[in-house]
Formats: C-alpha cells, sequence, structure tokens
C-alpha cells in the first residue's frame, strides 16, 4: 500500500492506506506503553532535512525513526548546509539518496517536498513545504479525532485562528473533505481560507464560514485552534482585537458541549489561556504525543 | 465564412487563427512573440461579426506555422481557437486548439513562494482542472490559477 511511496500531500494517502495507519498507529501506542523495543527498522537510516525551525515535528520524526530501531541522520540549518553555498533542492536530494533510505524534508517553499521527490527514487516524507502541506500533522490530527470521539464521519469541526498562512489546517480542511464531517472555518477576513484552497474541496462539502466563533461553539465537536502570528498584521491594534476576540478561556470551553475537544498544532502562545490546559477538554497535548506512533506507522509502511 | 471575415484577405501559405474571444487577437501575436520587427505580412480581425460566437478576433499569418507549445499557450487564452493551415489558398488542415492535460513549460507559477520558481532544475508544471472556468493547479505547490492569473503569467 504506503510501501516506497512518497507522502507529500495528503492527497497522497488513499483512505485504505489511512485506515492502515490509524491501525498500525494503534499497534505502536500499545509498543510505546508496554516499553518493548522494536528494531523493524534496523538497518535502516532517515535523513532528515529542516530547512526551517521545527521542534515537535522533528524531534518527533526522529523519535519515531529510533523507536523503531532505525538510525537518523540530519541537517538542522540550512544556513550551515550546502544550501548556503548556492545547491539546488534537486542537487541535494540526489545526494542524500545515497545516504539514506527515506527522506524527510521541511522547507519554506510551496512544492519544494513534491520537486525533492522528482530527484529521488527514495521516499520523500513532507514535514512542512511553506504554507503548503503538513501531511503527517493531518494524519495525526485526523487520528486524534477518531481516538478521542471514536469516529470522524458526522462530526462538526470548527477551525479557528489564521486559516490563510496555517499550513496545518489546509491539509486538514482537504482530509476532513473526505469524511463525512461538517466543518466551521473562523477567521477574521484578513486571516480567512485563501480561495485556492476553498477550489479545491467538494461542492457537497458542509463548510461554513463565519467571523464569530460564539455562533457555532454550541455544535462543535472539536474546536481546532491555530496560532494567530502578528507579523501578519500591519496594525498592531488590530492584532490586539483579533487575538482578544478568539482567545480561548474556560467560559469557551463552558459553552462547548460536554463531550467535545480543542485541539492546536502547537506551539501555542496566546490563542489558548493555561488555565484550559487542565480541563479533561484540552486534547492538544495528548495531539502532541500522537506525533510519534502515527509517524511510526507511517515510516514503517513506507520502508516495511 | 461569414461576409466580415471576408474583408480579411485571404492567403496563400500560412495559417489562420480563428474564433479567438473578441479581443484577445493582441495577446495571441505576444503569445506568438509577432512585435514591430515582424516580417510576415499578417491581417488581424479584431471583433469581427461571427454567426458562431457574437463577435470574435481572427488572426491570418503568412508563411507561419505553429509550434505545439504556442498552440497550447493559444488553448489557454483562446480555448475555442480553431486553427488552419493554408497551402495555395486552400485549407489543407483544421483543427480546434486543445487544452492539454497537463501543462508544462508555458506557464510560470503565479505563486511567489513556489520551489518552481526558484533556481531549480524544473519546468512550470500543471494540471488542467477544469476547462470552463479555466482552472489549473501547479504540480509542485498544488495552487490553483484562474484564467486571469494564468494570462499574467504566460513565460
Amino acid at each position: 500500500m504506503l510501501r516506497n511511496k512518497s507522502v507529500v500531500s495528503i492527497n497522497d494517502i488513499g483512505d485504505d492506506e489511512l485506515s492502515e495507519i490509524f491501525k498500525t498507529a494503534g499497534d505502536m501506542e500499545k509498543v510505546l506503553r508496554s516499553g518493548r523495543s522494536l528494531e523493524l527498522m534496523k538497518g535502516k537510516i532517515m535523513a532528515t532535512f529542516f530547512y526551517e525551525p521545527s521542534t515537535r515535528t522533528r524531534l518527533s520524526f526522529e523519535s519515531a525513526m529510533q523507536r523503531l530501531g532505525g538510525s537518523v541522520i540530519s541537517v538542522s540549518e540550512a544556513k550551515s548546509s550546502s544550501v548556503a553555498k548556492g545547491e539546488t533542492l534537486a542537487d541535494t536530494v540526489r545526494m542524500a539518496e545515497g545516504y539514506s533510505d527515506i527522506i524527510v524534508i521541511r522547507h519554506p517553499m510551496e512544492g519544494a517536498a513534491r520537486l525533492a521527490s522528482r530527484f529521488t527514487s527514495k521516499p520523500i516524507v513532507n514535514a512542512g513545504d511553506g504554507s503548503g502541506q503538513h501531511p503527517t500533522q493531518t494524519v495525526l490530527d485526523l487520528y486524534t479525532i477518531r481516538k478521542e470521539l471514536g469516529e470522524i464521519s458526522g462530526k462538526t469541526i470548527t477551525v479557528v485562528g489564521d486559516l490563510r498562512y496555517g499550513r496545518t489546517v489546509h491539509s486538514l480542511v482537504m482530509a476532513l473533505s473526505r469524511f463525512n464531517a461538517k466543518v466551521n472555518l473562523v477567521a477574521p477576513p484578513i486571516l480567512k481560507m485563501p480561495d485556492h484552497v476553498v477550489s479545491m474541496l467538494p461542492a457537497d462539502f458542509h463548510l461554513n464560514m463565519t467571523e464569530n466563533l460564539s455562533d457555532v461553539l454550541p455544535e462543535t465537536d472539536v474546536l481546532y485552534v491555530t496560532r494567530i502570528q502578528k507579523e501578519r498584521f500591519s496594525d498592531p491594534n488590530e492584532y490586539q482585537s483579533v487575538i482578544g476576540s478568539y482567545k480561548i478561556n474556560l467560559e469557551t470551553v463552558e459553552a462547548m458541549k460536554e463531550k467535545s475537544i480543542i485541539m492546536h498544532p502547537l506551539p501555542r502562545v496566546d490563542e489558548i489561556s493555561p488555565d484550559v490546559d487542565s480541563s479533561p477538554k484540552a486534547a492538544y497535548f495528548r495531539q502532541a504525543n500522537n506525533g510519534v506512533p502515527v509517524r511510526m506507522a507511517i515510516i514503517s509502511l513506507i520502508l516495511g | 465564412m461569414d461576409e466580415q471575415t471576408l474583408k480579411i484577405s485571404k492567403i496563400k501559405d500560412g495559417t489562420v487563427i480563428d474564433h479567438i474571444p473578441p479581443g484577445k487577437a493582441l495577446r495571441v501575436l505576444s503569445i506568438l512573440r509577432i512585435d514591430d520587427h515582424v516580417e510576415n505580412s499578417i491581417s488581424i480581425g479584431i471583433r469581427v461579426t461571427s454567426r458562431r460566437l457574437g463577435t470574435k478576433d481572427v488572426i491570418k499569418i503568412e508563411n507561419r506555422d505553429l509550434e505545439k507549445f504556442e498552440v497550447d499557450k493559444i488553448s489557454l487564452i483562446a480555448p475555442d481557437a480553431t486553427i488552419s493551415i493554408v497551402s495555395n489558398y486552400e485549407i489543407i488542415e483544421k483543427f480546434p486548439v486543445e487544452l492539454p492535460q497537463r501543462i508544462l513549460g508555458i506557464v510560470k507559477c503565479s505563486n511567489a513562494n513556489c520551489i518552481t520558481n526558484m533556481k531549480e532544475p524544473v519546468q512550470g508544471e500543471f494540471s488542467l482542472l477544469s476547462k470552463k472556468p479555466l482552472l489549473i493547479r501547479c504540480n509542485f505547490c498544488e495552487r490553483t490559477m484562474n484564467e486571469r492569473e494564468i494570462t499574467a503569467s504566460l513565460i
């Protein structure tokens, strides 16, 4: 199924493959809980190229490979690597092909991982390309919803925050359109989801765009919060007003259904008040913890 | 052929590009790199009456064949255009332009942050999503482009 395939976009993962990843990730979670060590990827090497800063994604990919018994080689900063010497990404990838069995790339430009996959026969995993795709984050988001609420189909997912530049939400909304889910997109006009993403969604998808979070809170099963970056605003007052209107606090939690959850791809800054963390609805740290078993599943299915 | 088109004289040998949307003829000339250094004899009809389209543009170029990439580019701005190849005043071949499913090397991605706009060894590559309205998607950054963006990004 996923064997030897590159995972660049969420659309590269078919429905059957997604179910297979969910099942394998569940198995991996059991292994992690039991403390057993695995040797599935013994002798295999993963190369990671992070041309953009990342903590969570990078650590969870590297942890996943090592938990599977494989090893990791990495280039952490573009400025210390061949890119600084003017090498193309195409050449970098052709070089890395000889050093590794699977290549993980994060890059500030959209389409970088797809380009990389054209220049090597080794599988490429996209760990985020500019404001483009972040498919493994999407898989772990879907896995989290499924694990927390039992299923994705029939649920109402409200996505709030930076829907314009946030790559995790582009992938996520595209993926949710494959399930029978309803999606509310809540953002100020300046950060609303771009037309080029909306135009990719099926016409019969239950999509509702609004600026008002409180209107949709009572029907929400999953509140997916994303970080609003200050640098996106030319007017600091506008930033303050947007941040103020979308801040998630205990009052927001109260307005939500009893069996609902709050997710966030992290890192968060001011979007969720820390006193929400102790609510059973706060699922964002559990979500982050799912990153390792989900990536273990993806790596082992690609290289299996 | 209707009366209005007949006002444009016939050509002996060359190419006729007909059924161009009204006003787009100049854009087609620019695609064909026809400028003030042109050596061929060319007739251009802008907003001539057409039974099929109401009004249309038409271009007749003496002694000029079109390359495939030129026909592909024309298809992006004039998807209903027809091309006639004329030899000794006779039309020896006539065909409609066809939007290719894979559009390679003729459009630059309009997303400035797309990797294909960097110094990488790839050409712009797009998939045709819809003919009407025209919509294509970059095979690298997955960004879609509409007719207006495509016209502004023809190479």
